[in-house]
């Protein structure tokens, strides 16, 4: 009896679904051609990528089964893999609250600048971004004979008298890799936090001087951050995607691999074992590991911001 | 009485320390000088003759500017195997073509997320929202295998089909729809008989001119710089900066005309930023991601 009246719900309720659908035809239809491709170059990779994870596969043979086999030998059996990671983490912890920070700084420093000035500001602070790691000109700046320019300006004045090989030594290209990413990351979420700023009515921090608000940074900490936490969400995730998948300014700069693997990442490895080795079932496995890294901590970081301000 | 109220008010507001003001101001300035050096090292670099290029000490600014380095550039590519016009129709026409499919795709999927709730809605956008949260770069192997079993490999779809499904530009739109766009409005069509596609064309789309034209500077900025992709070998099909990233390893040699190639491929984005740069502004104050 309860059997039945359990089926008999289901069956209603698929029914009143169906129904539902069906009123909605039209709204399928606007979203079916975006949708439809967001599955094919999205979704499909996706899954894609996590079922060879768990395969041997290499372009060439039939795919075979091999369990969590591809997962061993990433965290047990590849040192390669795991000097990877920790690099990864490193260049991430530096680059991505760094480019958020500059981003929110920058953006706060020039708020309350007229409105030329600011777009002016605005668009020499975002043009870096545009120019993709610029990496041949960084090439040139870092080069290690005495004409690169670095080396140049350096034993002109004296400082040194031998050229410093700036992109061949592991204690110098990390920080060089480092300040080359931060350079082009005022971007997306430079912008956002621009338009926040702008957004905040005056009618807030008049309320707030009334309240006893003292001076500029209770006004941040206690005004301008709390309203701000739609764009410091978006922002957050635009930057921490963006730190986790640096590879390829560090190929431009350093070369894949870099000296001594000093400053080889996750991106690189997967590149390697995915366009140049075609092991495809390895390199799958690679990509699903740093894909749930990068969904964890953006999942972990949204958590943290909202705390902000209470 | 209300007046001096507010003035008082007012008073209060701008107590903050003069210094602050300095300081900020100078910090912002010194910042962004020092982010202008590269680019104005590269500015530099493209507009010397040969013989000024390697000089010692080196000049950040040319003594006798010259184009030679962007003529060069045409003549170098001109005569080679695949000329470079071929490259630049190729990144011209993928840039338009993707960015425009993208918009159209976009804004359709984003007026009925934003204006509807039907089942599997909720979903299918917080999925989409969800891929912000990962890299596309996570994908090329796999997404190589999905070309490649739909024999797109090759073509110009490789560039031009995922471009279309861009999931940040469908996130900016909805948000700016969500918030931009007064429901009495659309509702008030309704009554006059509107159907979806009048509405959608006729009230909404000019109603969102700022997102669609900041959809157009993102997808510009990401299809430009479009290089070297692995599913594409035919050369006639390959973008220009696959081919000015060709020229630029020929090394010190070329290195005027490298930092020509550079400056091309930022002034093309960066003109279309400043073009639409009040309405990208609009569209980015509502970009925030709600609790």
């Amino acid at each position: 009896m309860k059997e039945m009246t359990l089926k008999e719900r289901v069956h209603a309720d698929l029914a009143y679904q169906w129904k539902q659908i069906k009123r909605n035809k039209v709204k399928y239809l606007f979203l079916a051609p975006y949708l439809i491709l967001f599955i094919v170059f999205t979704v499909c990779p996706v899954v894609v990528s996590i079922y060879f994870s768990f395969t041997d596969f290499n372009m060439l043979e039939k795919p075979n089964f091999i369990g969590i086999k591809n997962y061993y030998r990433l965290f047990l059996a590849d040192d390669l893999y795991i000097k990877a990671l920790g690099n990864t983490l490193m260049f991430a912890l530096i680059t991505g609250p760094g480019g958020y920070l500059l981003s929110l700084l920058m953006a706060w420093f020039m708020n309350e600048l007229p409105r030329a000035v600011r777009v002016v500001f605005t668009v020499l602070l975002y043009s870096p971004s545009l120019a993709g790691g610029m990496t041949n000109v960084f090439k040139i700046i870092f080069s290690s004979d005495a004409q690169g320019y670095l080396n140049a300006f350096l034993i002109n004045y004296g400082f040194i008298s031998v050229p410093i090989k700036w992109l061949e030594n592991a204690d110098y290209v990390v920080p060089i890799i480092i300040f080359t990413v931060l350079w082009g990351s005022l971007g997306t979420s430079f912008l956002s936090f621009i338009a926040g700023l702008q957004g905040i009515g005056k009618e807030y921090y008049e309320a707030g001087a009334m309240d006893g608000i003292r001076n500029r940074w209770q006004e941040l900490w206690y005004i301008t951050l709390p309203l701000m936490k739609p764009q410091m969400l978006f922002s957050a995730v635009i930057s921490i995607t963006g730190a986790f998948s640096i590879g390829a300014i560090i190929t431009g700069l350093a070369g894949n691999p870099s000296v001594d693997y000093c400053a080889h990442t996750v991106m690189q490895h997967l590149e390697d074992y995915g366009t140049v080795r075609y092991e495809m079932g390895y390199s799958s496995s690679i990509a699903t590991v740093l894909f749930l890294i990068m969904l964890g901590l953006n999942t972990a970081v949204q958590k943290l911001i909202k705390k902000i301000g209470r | 009485m209300k007046t001096k109220k507010k003035q008082h008010l007012i008073k209060k507001r701008l107590s903050r320390s003069r210094g602050g003001d300095v300081v900020m101001i100078l910090a912002l300035s010194v910042f962004t000088l020092i982010m202008m050096i590269p680019l104005i090292y590269a500015i530099g670099m493209s507009l010397k003759p040969a013989n000024e290029l390697w000089v010692f000490p080196p000049t950040i600014l040319p003594q006798h500017p010259t184009l030679k380095n962007y003529k060069d550039l045409f003549s170098l590519m001109t005569d080679s195997w695949v000329p470079i016009q071929r490259y630049l129709f190729n990144s011209v026409f993928i840039t338009a073509v993707g960015t425009f499919g993208h918009i159209i795709l976009a804004s359709m999927a984003a007026y009925v997320l934003s204006r509807y709730t039907f089942p599997g809605s909720r979903f299918i956008f917080s999925m989409i929202k969800g891929t912000l949260m990962f890299s596309g770069a996570v994908l090329a192997i796999p997404n190589y295998l999905v070309m490649n079993a739909l024999n797109l490999t090759d073509s110009y779809m490789v560039y031009i089909l995922p471009a279309f499904s861009n999931t940040l530009g469908l996130f900016l739109m909805k948000q700016f729809m969500d918030q931009m766009i007064p429901m009495s409005l659309l509702e008030s069509a309704e009554i006059d008989g509107a159907n979806d596609w009048v509405k959608f064309s006729q009230i909404v789309m000019p109603l969102v001119k700022p997102a669609w034209l900041t959809l157009i500077v993102f997808s510009v900025r990401d299809l430009w710089a479009t290089g070297a992709s692995p599913y594409v070998y035919t050369e006639q099909l390959k973008t220009l900066p696959y081919a000015l990233s060709q020229i630029a390893t020929g090394g010190v040699a070329r290195a005027g005309v490298g930092a020509a190639i550079s400056i091309i491929l930022i002034l093309v984005p960066l003109v279309v930023f400043i073009l639409s740069q009040s309405n990208v502004m609009e569209t980015m104050s509502t970009s925030g991601m709600k609790e």
